[in-house]
């Protein structure tokens, strides 16, 4: 590990480690120059899913709490989207930073009295509270009911129109790659070690000065923040959003990337978020077995691989 | 004596167990003092209410002069209190270098946001994090082991570095809980010489609760002795050895003969 890396604490992060970097994004970004439309609708999804797992990683990885209720925070962005753009009749544009004040006061919900619980009874919290925002926008007025939202228009940006899925493929691709570089700079930071510091042992945490209260509810903040950025674009992409998106089965989907990945390690739960959405497609072959073989190859990795595919050194 | 800790009427239970009975203490600053007492007297739990870890039933607890019982534990240790616990509490999973930053954290005060934009403020306040943690691991003498995880160090090492991250804290007053417990003579000897240092170089106050007769009467200017959640005896180490009360503490009474 050279100096200069200790110095800015990036273990690891040098001349090569960044060229490889360059070139993997520079392919990324030349795939819609060839890929057809599934091709690009596939990947879009998974850069979709990297970036909620990295979010859901934060609370999960990094803070090591639980959560099963995190397609609420994914919906709450959606929704903010769809809100803003046909009822309001605002710009798009707009709803990014309102969906992060939403997403953030949802956290706040969410977080503010479950820091006390631990393991099961967080579990049955977290998932409470996601039934809870679906079938609150299933039953409301302003968010379309059962049908949900329809035809929310597609944003433009400097002039250029977002409405072709080879846009959408670098609009997410640009999300996953900036959720990476959050998440990364977070871990290595101040509140990034404090989760740590948390998730290892509260009490030796709390003894150190570290307010766990505060640490814990900026891990589901900014995990919220993450997931109604994501939203606001998926409501974009679909042009139409409804409550059956946000189930408990999207939250369990996105869990099962985190922990198959590896939680707390960000290039583990990239490679989780891609096998939760491409392994299912690889399968497609198979017909109607193909959710059992997905089940199968899934029970195989967490016997295999329990602490994940590519886990954080110590699990 | 000018006191930096003042504990008066200090009481606590757990249901209708009185684990502390109106104990009164003080710590002066610049001293090193130790809580002795039998086993099960209370001495950790005296502790566990200073740090706010417990909160008492009765009696006050103040820190400077400031009143400091009801307050949490993280707002106390900002006050100038770091502990070590009795048995290690290291983060076991984190680097030794990692663990010591912990106690920078109560001093430093960059968010999210700004690791997120990498703020130059941020950038400033990680390298200072990182050298003061180096620093501190050099003051407990094991600079080498930084980057190694802390649960694969040798025990005395452990302990290090659980003193060196209650430091990093910049506490005015240094609790610690059975800091021999577990070490061999040797390195029992350099221990009292690191206590001293704490309170000559560091000017940080100690109060500490041991088991080792010999490493207390040699390190400490001032003993109280709990039994039953009170105080049976305090003094010097010549005072408290000769006290009847004492000796009957800890060897139990003397029968009279028929």
């Amino acid at each position: 590990m050279s100096e200069a890396a200790v110095r800015l604490g990036r273990p690891g992060w040098s001349i090569r480690r960044a060229l490889g970097v360059v070139v993997l994004l520079a392919a990324l970004a030349a795939v819609p120059g060839f890929a057809n439309n599934y091709y690009l609708e596939v990947l879009s999804e998974a850069w979709f899913y990297v970036l909620l797992c990295l979010g859901l990683n934060i609370v999960v990885g990094f803070a090591g709490l639980l959560d099963l209720g995190y397609a609420a925070f994914f919906a709450v962005g959606a929704y903010t989207a769809g809100i803003v753009t046909l009822r309001l009749g605002l710009s798009f544009w707009l709803s990014l930073p309102i969906s992060v004040v939403a997403a953030s006061i949802a956290g706040v919900i969410i977080g503010g009295p479950t820091l006390r619980l631990r393991s099961d009874y967080l579990a049955i919290v977290t998932l409470g509270f996601g039934e809870m925002v679906r079938i609150s926008v299933r039953n409301l007025a302003v968010t379309g009911g059962a049908s949900g939202l329809v035809g929310i228009e597609r944003p433009t940006l400097f002039g250029y129109h977002l409405d072709s899925i080879g846009a959408y493929y670098y609009v997410f691709l640009l999300l996953a790659v900036l959720g990476v570089v959050a998440s990364h700079r977070l871990e290595n930071s101040r509140i990034g070690r404090a989760w740590k510091y948390v998730r290892s042992d509260e009490d030796a945490a709390r003894a150190m000065g570290i307010n766990h209260a505060m640490v814990k509810l900026a891990a589901y903040i900014l995990g919220a923040i993450f997931a109604a950025i994501g939203g606001c674009f998926y409501a974009a992409k679909m042009t139409a959003i409804s409550p059956e998106t946000f189930t408990f089965n999207q939250s369990l989907l996105i869990l099962l990337g985190v922990v198959l990945g590896g939680r707390g390690k960000i290039p583990g739960v990239i490679l989780g978020a891609l096998v939760i959405v491409i392994f299912p497609e690889l399968f497609r072959d198979v017909g109607s077995m193909r959710m059992l073989v997905f089940a199968i190859s899934l029970l195989l990795i967490m016997l295999f691989r329990p602490a994940g595919i590519w886990p954080e050194k110590w699990r | 004596m000018d006191a930096l800790l003042e504990v008066s009427g200090l009481s606590l239970s757990f249901g209708g167990l009185k684990v502390l009975n109106g104990l009164d203490l003080a710590v002066g600053k610049g001293a090193i003092a130790s809580l002795i007492g039998p086993n099960g007297a209370g001495k950790t739990s005296v502790f566990n209410c200073l740090t706010g870890f417990y909160r008492p039933s009765s009696g006050s607890i103040r820190l400077a002069g400031q009143r400091i019982n009801g307050l949490a534990p993280h707002r106390i240790t900002r006050l100038g209190m770091a502990r070590t616990f009795q048995n290690l509490r290291l983060f076991r999973e984190l680097s030794a270098i990692e663990n010591v930053m912990a106690g920078r954290h109560c001093r430093t005060r960059a968010g999210a946001l700004d690791a997120i934009l990498e703020t130059p403020r941020h950038r400033r306040e990680e390298r200072a994090i990182r050298a003061q943690a180096e620093r501190w691991l050099a003051f407990v003498g094991i600079p080498e082991v930084s980057e190694q995880m802390a649960g694969t160090l040798p025990y005395g090492h452990q302990r290090r570095v659980e003193w060196a991250r209650a430091l990093a804290t910049e506490p005015s007053l240094l609790l610690l809980d059975e800091p021999g417990a577990g070490l061999n003579s040797a390195e029992k000897a350099e221990l009292v010489g690191l206590v001293r240092r704490v309170r000559d170089e560091l000017d940080v106050s100690v109060l500490l609760i041991e088991h080792d007769m010999g490493l207390v009467m040699q390190v400490s200017e001032h003993i109280t002795v709990l039994d039953y959640g009170r105080k049976i005896a305090e003094g010097d180490a010549a005072a408290v050895q000769s006290d009847p009360r004492v000796i009957e503490a800890y060897l139990g009474r003397e029968e009279d003969a028929l």
